[in-house]
């Protein structure tokens, strides 16, 4: 007994003070929110970058303008480093979720906008939101990352958002992996078990838009093609704290528009 | 009779025309002699397109001596089952039956291992689907199944699980998997290695990203003769012992979870992220996906940044010291730990388990001693083993191997020899074979790799250690109460999507 107390004092608090603090800083490496410099990019004739991405994430537009999909991006680096011009740079900005696909479409310097969940599930979810988390053929990556947002460090339980055992005790269900054939049913009576309202989150490049399998016969290209989802967390998978803004901004929790993120106690709901 | 298989080392590429080709009968006796003089089944690919296969190909382990012993016959139409008398190859028949229609007697359990969405099933095949799966009975007063899955109450990926349950005692565990099937061999087939070869051996099995890109990146080393420099060897050998040690933390705290003991569950939680974002310096990903590319990493690590990682990687190893010492110091948690889920020696050679389970059965079997390639020709690690087999050795041999491979991340850090880091790799030989053997985390990984006329892969066969490992976690659970099924499976840990591919 001593000696667990002795060793909860040494090991101490390592719980992060977001939102109310600055985030913890990225790693050096990172690959967070891609940045597109049109002006350095050569042209229609250059497909360096289309043809080293792994995804297709990247793509010509009509309008002559180059995007980069964050729905599809693997945030593998490839682009970046092949493009001779330095066009396509990854930021450090781990702020990636998205409610609407289109948001997902990167064509220049794009800080995150806000996102709005409906005023009825802010108002019933926002001090309260029980997940089911559903593995939809998820290579557990985005499953760890999920897992880890509820130890200590990130403490999910101290926003009133937790997992739960049962879809019939949840408010909404995360979904991760590019649902896969032989997962397909059991994920469709998973969410038909929910009561509504409820919320549909899909996380990690599979879940959005099928990543590296969206051309498999065994997968799908997205959970958005069976479910309507309220939430996408791009990523491979999503680091932690892209997971938890997006959960936080759905929630109106913390706000992108004032640097650094500040936790909202109080909102509007006009 | 072994003698007829040509022999290979891990890596070592074979030219098919030099796999003796045997008649069906002489192929199923050699193998029969090879199983029960010690060898295990490494892999049992089909080579040539599923349901097309024309060539079947076996690949024996020799532990001991660090061999390989390759064989191929044709197709035969039936395969009559060796499973009665070798358990390990069970898993192997069920899934070369699936995969290219041969028919299967005499086989214990002869049920689809994936349940392949296949377009051309035969009529009697139609009904065959996940789900349909026929699980065993039993009928009589107090008997009754427990059905858990596939989506499992906690965040973790799907697979269910069928108990036949006598009160509270498992006489018989099911296992029935395929969910998280991708179609990842397919996608490989008949394509040149790429930059998305790579990529799916990342998302193979999301938490050992290293371990299956090391066996994938060997595996194209080895046939096209290409010599990764010392540097880059000692580096890769850094992220997979990384993976092994924030996988081990993890399970440890997983474990003290399950058995209610919440402060090494907490510590260990944190723990197992902080060496995530140990591998996260290295090159962004906290789970190592762009570190390893074929001809050495693609991630460098220069002094201070070794010497930032390292002392990390104390600070951090004292804490799991503490943490881990809670678990083996308390009564409450060795009671519920220590002879639960036993597995002899025997069942665990039988089955031919691989990994911290099987060492924690007394085999003393791992790939970096058996079969070592790259730094670990250079530097061994002592093989942690203990001899209950029960889930207090498989978390102590967690905790022998992480105190081991701490150790060596260290030294390594502190000694990275000079030099580049990658080397070209030039194209695939013709019609050659090799097998790349890695020790990932939760066993021996298994790539065995087909080219083609034109220095394409013509077959891609993945054997992740759960297809072992398995049936031991059915095995293991059987005269225990229920209620302890879910830190039996905890201390097996085993990937579903690693199995299902």
């Amino acid at each position: 007994m001593i000696h667990s107390l002795l060793a909860r004092y040494h090991q101490g608090n390592h719980t992060i003070g977001y939102p109310e603090e600055p985030a913890p800083e990225m790693p050096a490496r990172y690959c967070g929110r891609p940045i597109i410099d049109q002006k350095q990019c050569q042209g229609i004739e250059c497909t360096i970058c289309r043809d080293c991405c792994p995804t297709v994430a990247l793509q010509r537009e009509p309008s002559g303008l180059l995007s980069l999909d964050m729905g599809r991006c693997l945030f593998c680096g490839s682009c970046e480093q092949h493009c001779p011009q330095d066009a396509i740079t990854f930021s450090r900005d781990f702020r990636l979720a998205a409610a609407d696909r289109n948001d997902l479409m990167i064509r220049a310097v794009q800080p995150p906008i806000n996102i709005h969940l409906d005023q009825l599930r802010r108002q019933l979810f926002r001090r309260s939101l029980k997940l089911r988390q559903v593995s939809a053929g998820g290579c557990n990556a985005c499953e760890a990352d999920t897992n880890v947002l509820g130890t200590i460090v990130y403490d999910l339980g101290r926003f009133g958002i937790q997992f739960v055992a049962s879809p019939r005790h949840a408010d909404g269900i995360l979904v991760t992996g590019p649902v896969t054939s032989n997962m397909k049913e059991a994920l469709l009576e998973t969410y038909t078990a929910i009561p509504e309202p409820k919320i549909v989150i899909a996380t990690g490049a599979c879940a959005v838009s099928g990543g590296l399998f969206c051309d498999h016969p065994e997968a799908s290209a997205g959970l958005d093609q069976l479910l309507p989802v309220d939430l996408y967390v791009p990523g491979c998978p999503p680091h932690p704290m892209t997971i938890l803004e997006g959960l936080l901004q759905m929630l109106g929790l913390v706000s992108r528009v004032t640097a650094p993120a500040q936790r909202i106690t109080s909102i509007s709901l006009s | 009779m072994i003698d007829v298989a040509v022999v290979v080392r891990n890596t070592e590429p074979v030219a098919l025309q030099d796999i003796p080709r045997l008649s069906f009968d002489v192929f199923q006796e050699i193998i029969a002699d090879a199983l029960s003089s010690g060898m295990y089944m490494a892999a049992l690919p089909a080579v040539g397109n599923g349901r097309q296969a024309r060539e079947i190909v076996a690949v024996l382990r020799h532990d001991q001596p660090g061999r390989l012993y390759l064989l191929r016959t044709g197709k035969p139409e039936e395969w009559p089952s060796m499973t009665g008398r070798f358990p390990q190859i069970a898993p192997f028949e069920r899934e070369l039956a699936e995969e290219t229609g041969l028919q299967l007697s005499g086989h214990p359990r002869s049920v689809p291992l994936r349940y392949l969405p296949h377009d051309d099933l035969e009529e009697d095949e139609k009904n065959r689907y996940i789900g349909s799966h026929d699980f065993l009975k039993a009928s009589g007063e107090e008997m009754h199944e427990v059905a858990v899955g596939p989506v499992h109450a906690g965040i973790i990926e799907p697979g269910h699980f069928r108990f036949l349950c006598h009160g509270e005692t498992i006489f018989h565990l099911e296992i029935s998997l395929g969910y998280q099937h991708r179609g990842i061999e397919t996608a490989l087939r008949n394509r040149l290695p790429d930059r998305r070869l790579i990529l799916l051996m990342e998302t193979l099995a999301g938490d050992t990203s290293i371990g299956h890109t090391l066996a994938c990146c060997q595996a194209l080393e080895g046939l096209t003769g290409c010599l990764v420099s010392r540097r880059a060897m000692d580096i890769r050998a850094i992220a997979l012992e990384l993976e092994r040690v924030a996988n081990h933390v993890g399970d440890l705290g997983a474990m003290a979870m399950d058995v209610g003991y919440a402060p090494t569950a907490s510590f260990c939680g944190r723990l197992r992220g902080a060496f995530l974002n140990i591998t996260a310096m290295l090159c962004g990903n906290r789970y190592g996906r762009g570190v390893v590319v074929p001809g050495g990493a693609a991630c460098d690590v220069d002094q201070e940044l070794a010497a930032t990682m390292a002392g990390r990687i104390r600070q951090h190893f004292s804490d799991v010291t503490e943490a881990a010492n809670l678990l083996w110091n308390s009564p409450s948690v060795l009671a519920r730990f220590e002879e639960t889920g036993s597995l002899s020696r025997n069942q665990a050679e039988e089955l031919g388990l691989v990994g911290p389970a099987a060492r924690a059965c007394g085999l003393e079997i791992d790939t970096r001693m058996d079969f070592p390639t790259g730094a670990y020709l250079y530097y061994r690690l002592p093989t942690s083993v203990w001899f209950t087999g029960d889930v207090q050795g498989r978390a102590f041999v967690r905790w022998l191997e992480i105190k081991r491979s701490v150790a060596f991340i260290l030294a390594r850090l502190q000694s990275l020899p000079q030099g580049t880091i990658q080397q070209e790799v030039r194209q695939l030989p013709a019609e050659h074979l090799v097998v790349s053997l890695v020790e990932g985390w939760r066993g021996a990984i298994c790539h065995v790799v087909l080219t083609g006329t034109a220095g394409d892969i013509t077959t891609y066969k993945v054997v992740d250690p759960s297809v072992h490992n398995w049936p031991g976690l059915a095995l293991a659970v059987r005269g225990e109460g229920i209620m302890d099924f879910p830190i039996c499976n905890k201390s097996f840990n085993l990937s579903y999507c690693g199995h299902d591919l």
